[in-house]
């Protein structure tokens, strides 16, 4: 016979055991997931970040094409890849949608409430899938001014949201000890 | 809520073909089952079972039926044939009223690391009023070791209750085997099976198999919702968990939901007529829709045992670099409705315990989908979700950076 096998709890929190419950996302989540803006690997960005982690089932990559105009850093191009659920995949596309165009000061203050927002609301247990998403942006953001002069509007301190998107990842990594994580 | 609801079902739109495959969850229920229940509504057995007069004793009528054909089904006795509303009814019943009738008798309860929520939880609640829980491991493709199960039951164990079928992975445990050497180590023990997945599927006789307590589910052979059984041996006691009102039934208080057992019956009596055709076709369907799917895409990984240690009816397969959540919004928008083990839906959530228990690696419980068939399925139904199943991975892993080198 086969191995005896690790021992594993259950850890239970929040209403619902699973997926069987299904949950009421909105039409422009699900239109979103149909047909995701902006997704695929960018080549050569000029700034990138990975949020989250295999293990829990979310990851977002966001990749950033930033030009200099008039004195301003500006995002030309926004790019993501999800690994996660339909509302993961929703609002890293709809967060890639808002920041186009923006200059970076602008795109650092997003909060997840706003990418939730846009897309008409996103259901409790779905929140952190908009926090992750705004986390690795910020993540992206500053990595930009890694090896540049930070500009005023940066904080030298993390931010809520870059916290949040921290701990989450911490979470995992403190109840799962680390097993399925791997490189990607 | 409801409004919310409304347009996200107007959003998802109604796929051109579709294919109920997430049976295990719910069952679908044939229109000849939902048929016989509709008298038992208003024209005949409306009555309360327990009271007498014509229309209570038309309901004890069919209750006592469907007592002597669940009990011909199993080689019981109708005398133990026990109603409640759910598997999960009876499961709770099981763990819960056996220990509360043993519990001066011994503090142990053994169960298997990959049962059903509704067996782990009750044993596991049971941890903070001072008894142990031991989970008998199982292998990788979720059969318990025997080897070790003698080390787990002892003098002081008082309930083993390891399911006959694994409802995600469709594990045929060993039961007889298991239940020897229970018994052997300790001929008082009462041994309980949730026979959900398994009634119906695999061949159950009670009085081979030496088992104490059953659990059945009409839902799970295409009855309707809201019946339950827990089969009783003579001679074994269990206590009442909940208090109630009149009843014809002394262990679970409320009326019996007549029109649905009078479906449930129905069920059984359609599951059960032709049983061996019935399963040999739902496993010629399901072989096939396996063997595609595991050619056809990559970075897969089956799920459970093959061949005739695996029940006839359930798939379980784990798409890799896709999450399952997704990948069920995707195929629910293809037509084609299936169940995932992945943590999706609550933040601090493990995936399925039951892919974390065989030793799959987080990634490969969040992208499992469990398939379940029924013998209402046909071939062709399956070439088709092949084929959205194929197409609706392709798309998702093109999002996914997991996977690309």
């Amino acid at each position: 016979m086969g191995k005896v096998n690790k021992r594993i709890t259950i850890v239970i929190q929040g209403e619902n055991l699973s997926t069987r419950v299904p949950l009421p996302y909105t039409p422009k989540v699900l239109e979103l997931f149909k047909k995701p803006k902006n997704y695929g690997k960018m080549e050569n960005p000029d700034a990138f970040s990975q949020a989250g982690s295999p293990a829990c089932g979310d990851v977002i990559n966001i990749y950033l094409r930033i030009t200099r105009k008039d004195g301003e850093d500006i995002i030309e191009e926004a790019k993501f890849e999800s690994y996660g659920c339909a509302a993961n995949i929703a609002a890293a596309s709809m967060l890639t949608e808002m920041i186009t165009g923006m200059k970076l000061r602008e795109a650092w203050k997003i909060e997840w409430q706003d990418v939730a927002e846009k897309l008409g609301g996103l259901p409790p247990v779905k929140r952190h899938c908009s926090i992750l998403a705004v986390g690795g942006l910020r993540r992206a953001i500053r990595s930009y001014y890694k090896d540049k002069e930070r500009p005023d509007w940066l904080p030298d301190e993390i931010t809520p949201a870059e916290k949040q998107a921290l701990e989450e990842e911490e979470l995992i990594e403190r109840l799962y000890g680390g097993r399925g994580r791997r490189e990607v | 809520m409801a409004s919310e609801i409304r347009e996200l079902l107007a959003a998802h739109g109604k796929p051109a073909r579709e294919v109920y495959l997430d049976n295990e969850n719910s069952g679908w229920v044939p229109r000849e089952v939902v048929e016989e229940m509709i008298p038992y509504f208003n024209e005949r057995g409306y009555g309360h079972p327990s009271i007498t007069n014509k229309p209570g004793w038309e309901a004890l009528e069919v209750i006592a039926e469907t007592n002597e054909l669940v009990a011909r089904t199993i080689a019981g006795n109708p005398i133990g044939v026990n109603f409640v509303h759910s598997g999960t009814e009876a499961n709770n019943l099981a763990i819960l009223g056996t220990v509360k009738e043993r519990k001066s008798k011994g503090k142990k309860i053994v169960v298997s690391d990959i049962e059903h929520y509704s067996v782990l939880l009750p044993a596991l609640s049971l941890e903070d009023v001072g008894f142990t829980v031991i989970r008998a491991p199982v292998d990788e493709e979720g059969f318990v070791d025997i080897d070790v199960l003698p080390e787990l039951v002892d003098k002081e164990t008082i309930l083993v209750s390891i399911q006959a079928v694994n409802h995600e992975i469709g594990t045929i445990q060993r039961l007889k085997e298991i239940v020897e050497v229970a018994k052997d180590k300790n001929p008082d023990v009462i041994f309980h099976t949730d026979a959900c997945d398994a009634y119906g599927r695999v061949e159950l006789n009670v009085r081979d198999l030496e088992i104490d307590l059953l659990s059945l589910s009409s839902h799970k052979v295409l009855g309707p919702k809201g019946v339950g059984v827990l089969y009783i041996k003579e001679g074994v006691r269990v206590e009442p968990i909940l208090k109630g009102a009149l009843s014809s039934q002394h262990l679970w208080p409320g009326v019996e939901n007549v029109p649905a057992i009078a479906g449930f019956k129905k069920a059984i009596e359609l599951a059960f007529e032709g049983f061996h055709e019935h399963n040999q076709k739902i496993a010629s369907m399901r072989d096939y829709l396996m063997n595609s799917i595991l050619e056809s895409v990559p970075d897969t990984k089956l799920n459970g045992p093959r061949g005739m240690e695996r029940v006839s009816d359930n798939m379980n397969i784990s798409f890799l670099h896709v999450e399952g959540e997704a990948l069920t919004v995707e195929l629910s928008m293809r037509g084609v409705y299936v169940s995932s083990g992945s943590a999706c839906t609550s933040r601090v959530l493990e995936p399925s315990h039951v892919m974390l228990a065989i030793g799959r690696e987080y990634e490969e419980a969040h992208g499992s989908i469990l398939f379940k068939l029924t013998r209402y399925h046909e071939l062709d139904d399956m070439r088709y979700v092949v084929e959205q199943v194929i197409g609706a991975v392709e798309r998702l892993r093109k999002l996914s950076p997991l996977g690309k080198g």
